[in-house]
């Protein structure tokens, strides 16, 4: 089929319009004559004049109802900060986990089951990156914001926006019942997926290909209670298995957890589980859901300072090949990875119909060929895409093994500590441990900054 | 809460360490954050359908989150030919040019026809009924003036970031468009 839209239109209004004065015509022979004049264009063509009316009918006007109005989003900005401001409080100042908890379902009800889930700072990364990258992508104030605020908060006050801002987070909290501890090496393992998952959301945000966070997201099909089976299926078994283990997409999914993690590590104040000096009682061991509190002197490795140091030296030796090593199976799965972009996909389609290997077409192809566009330029755009991924997952590989190196790095230093702290990366601020500190109930008064 | 790990009131290296690299951060998000802010809108940007690029593939009804799609059929009456063989309200061979259920091309039945004056008659969508499926637009889009078309209808739509439409769109049809300019209208681009 081919698509020249102005011999169409010359066709068109002398066989339709034929139509319109034999409406008594056998419907069979006005499908035939239909057909005839079909050159299957999908554009606005005015094969029927308007009609001038002349019993003084008035056109009606398209409706067009507005979207939300920009009121709201600065309502939800303002309920951001109120509620970040308030986790800080309650957290820190505070250290009461009831009010923590009521705040959080809060914000489950609000940003959640309200709001549905959208924007959210953790999606707002892909908008974020798509700026950075897309000349063409305009970002929302609000968006930056939503992106921003809470990581400035983190910076002085820690995770308060884990605690009981995030809806995500909430969902999986209000479900914790059993809490099981995990093996501390499983804990820092599945912790690495959140990286990757970090990288590829920005790897296919910025190449234009998806949102994947938005797509993958478990808990949003609840918040808008509709969804694909699939998204219901993911969601269910992630609020199983968060029955036991504590939320687990925030401690090994959560790609923004990844930055809030990092951040918290530098932040002004810090949770302490006890509110004056801890007595090592032991109590509070395992009281954390979330394996984020420290042992005195039970760093997992290594054994001894020398044994330490050389496999220090044994990683850094050993770092450019962990790092080129990953680099290199990051440019092995350009291609694959580059499908996730829809021109890649198209192109390799409609190669794949034009040089006979398929039969049948696509929605997708069929489109491409109404388009008029030469399949020349749509090759091109698909290789200059292609080229993008092939740097962008060198990149991603880097990236990867660098988180490695570090990770590894940090299991090897020997911390010594000598009370039970709350990991400032890892703690979420969720304020189960104070109730577990003999000292908290002795002490009346409240705990000084 | 605790200022630092050193309990002693002693500024230690680790203090200093944290301080600084704090310092940077913040720094570095504002900067972030102003570089990001010169490429930004003060208003949302909301999701649209390019109805000269949607084939009517049928996968709005099928894939946005909502059970009944945010997206709906819209009629742009000034195009409209207030055809009696409407070629996005009946069958390709109806049996009959009434309102028959037998006769309408739209599963659901969400247009409303209705006689003007000899020999027009007016289209209009009931909106509550119609699924998005696009049924009626490829009809009219094949045979008629193309004045039905879809769109999101942003009464309904929750602005998802990323459409699950938009992700499934074979024409690429949908893109984000500012919000003080929410639809695309056939027939009505330049007084948009
Ligand atoms: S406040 Fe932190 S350390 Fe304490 S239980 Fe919650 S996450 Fe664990
Ligand atoms: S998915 Fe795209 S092509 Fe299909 S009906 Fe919707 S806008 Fe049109
Ligand atoms: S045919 Fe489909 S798109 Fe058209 S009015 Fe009916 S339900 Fe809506
Ligand atoms: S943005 Fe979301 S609600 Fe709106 S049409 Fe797309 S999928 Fe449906």
């Amino acid at each position: 089929m081919s698509y020249p839209p102005n011999q169409n239109s010359r066709i068109l209004p002398v066989t339709i319009s034929m139509l319109k004065l034999h409406l008594s015509m056998p419907p069979i022979l006005l499908t035939g004559l239909i057909i005839l004049a079909m050159v299957g264009a999908t554009y606005g063509l005015e094969r029927f004049p308007p009609p001038d009316f002349e019993t003084g009918y008035e056109l009606p006007s398209t409706t067009t109802p507005p979207p939300r109005a920009l009121f709201y989003q600065y309502l939800d900005l303002a309920v951001l900060i109120a509620a970040l401001a308030l986790a800080s409080w309650f957290s820190l100042k505070k250290r009461s986990r009831r009010r923590l908890f009521g705040l959080m379902v809060f914000s489950l009800i609000y940003f959640g089951f309200w709001r549905k889930g959208c924007i959210c700072p953790i999606g707002a990364i892909q908008n974020v990156t798509l700026t950075i990258f897309d000349r063409g992508y305009v970002i929302p104030v609000t968006v930056i914001l939503f992106f921003v605020i809470p990581l400035i908060f983190t910076l002085f006050f820690g995770r308060g926006f884990c605690a009981a801002v995030c809806p995500l987070g909430a969902i999986q909290d209000v479900v914790l019942l059993k809490p099981q501890q995990l093996p501390v090496w499983l804990e820092h393992g599945l912790g690495m997926l959140a990286y990757v998952y970090l990288g590829a959301a920005v790897l296919f945000a910025a190449t234009g290909s998806a949102f994947i966070i938005c797509q993958y997201d478990p808990f949003v099909a609840f918040f808008r209670r509709s969804g694909s089976l699939e998204m219901l299926v993911l969601g269910v078994s992630f609020l199983v298995i968060a029955l036991f283990i504590g939320r687990p997409y925030c401690r090994f999914l959560c790609p923004y957890g990844v930055i809030l993690k990092t951040l918290s590590r530098f932040s002004r104040w810090k949770i302490s589980i006890t509110p004056a000096e801890c007595i090592q009682c032991r109590l509070c061991e395992d009281s954390c859901p979330f394996n984020a509190i420290e042992k005195p002197g039970a760093a997992p490795l290594p054994a001894n300072y020398r044994q330490g140091k050389t496999t220090l030296i044994i990683l850094l030796i050993l770092a450019p090949a962990i790092m080129a090593l990953s680099g290199w199976l990051g440019y092995k799965l350009s291609a694959p990875f580059s499908r996730m972009h829809p021109t890649v996909r198209l192109a390799e389609r409609v190669h794949l119909e034009e040089t006979g290997q398929v039969p049948d077409t696509t929605d997708a192809s069929d489109a491409f060929r109404g388009t008029g566009r030469s399949l020349m330029s749509l090759y091109e755009d698909a290789e200059q895409i292609g080229r993008e991924y092939s740097w962008a997952t060198v990149l991603l590989g880097v990236f990867i093994g660098t988180v490695i190196i570090i990770k590894l790095t940090y299991l090897t230093i020997r911390r010594t500590q000598t009370s039970y702290e709350a990991d400032r990366g890892r703690c979420l601020a969720c304020g189960r441990c104070f109730a577990y500190c003999p000292i908290e109930k002795n002490s009346n008064e409240p705990a000084n900054i | 809460m605790e200022k630092s790990d050193d309990k002693n009131t002693a500024v230690t290296r680790r203090d200093v360490l944290r301080d600084s690299v704090r310092g940077a951060c913040l720094l570095g998000a504002g900067v972030f954050g102003g570089l990001l802010a010169r490429k930004s809108a003060g208003e949302q940007m909301v999701w649209q359908i390019d109805p000269y690029k949607c084939i009517s593939c049928g996968h709005c009804a099928t894939y946005c989150v909502l059970q009944e799609s945010a997206v709906k059929c819209v009629h742009s009456y000034a195009m409209c030919g207030y055809c009696d063989l409407c070629t996005g309200f009946f069958e390709p061979e109806p049996i009959a040019l009434t309102t028959g259920a037998e006769n309408q091309l739209c599963p659901t039945g969400a247009i409303i026809r209705t006689f003007v004056e000899d020999p027009y008659f007016e289209f209009t969508i009931d909106e509550p009924l119609c699924i998005g499926c696009g049924k009626c637009v490829k009809g009219c889009n094949a045979f008629g003036n193309g004045s039905l078309f879809l769109q999101v209808r942003h009464d309904r739509c929750l602005n998802c970031n990323e459409c699950s439409i938009a992700q499934a769109c074979p024409s690429q049809a949908f893109r984000r468009v500012p919000a003080h300019q929410p639809y695309i209208l056939k027939g009505q681009e330049n007084n948009e």
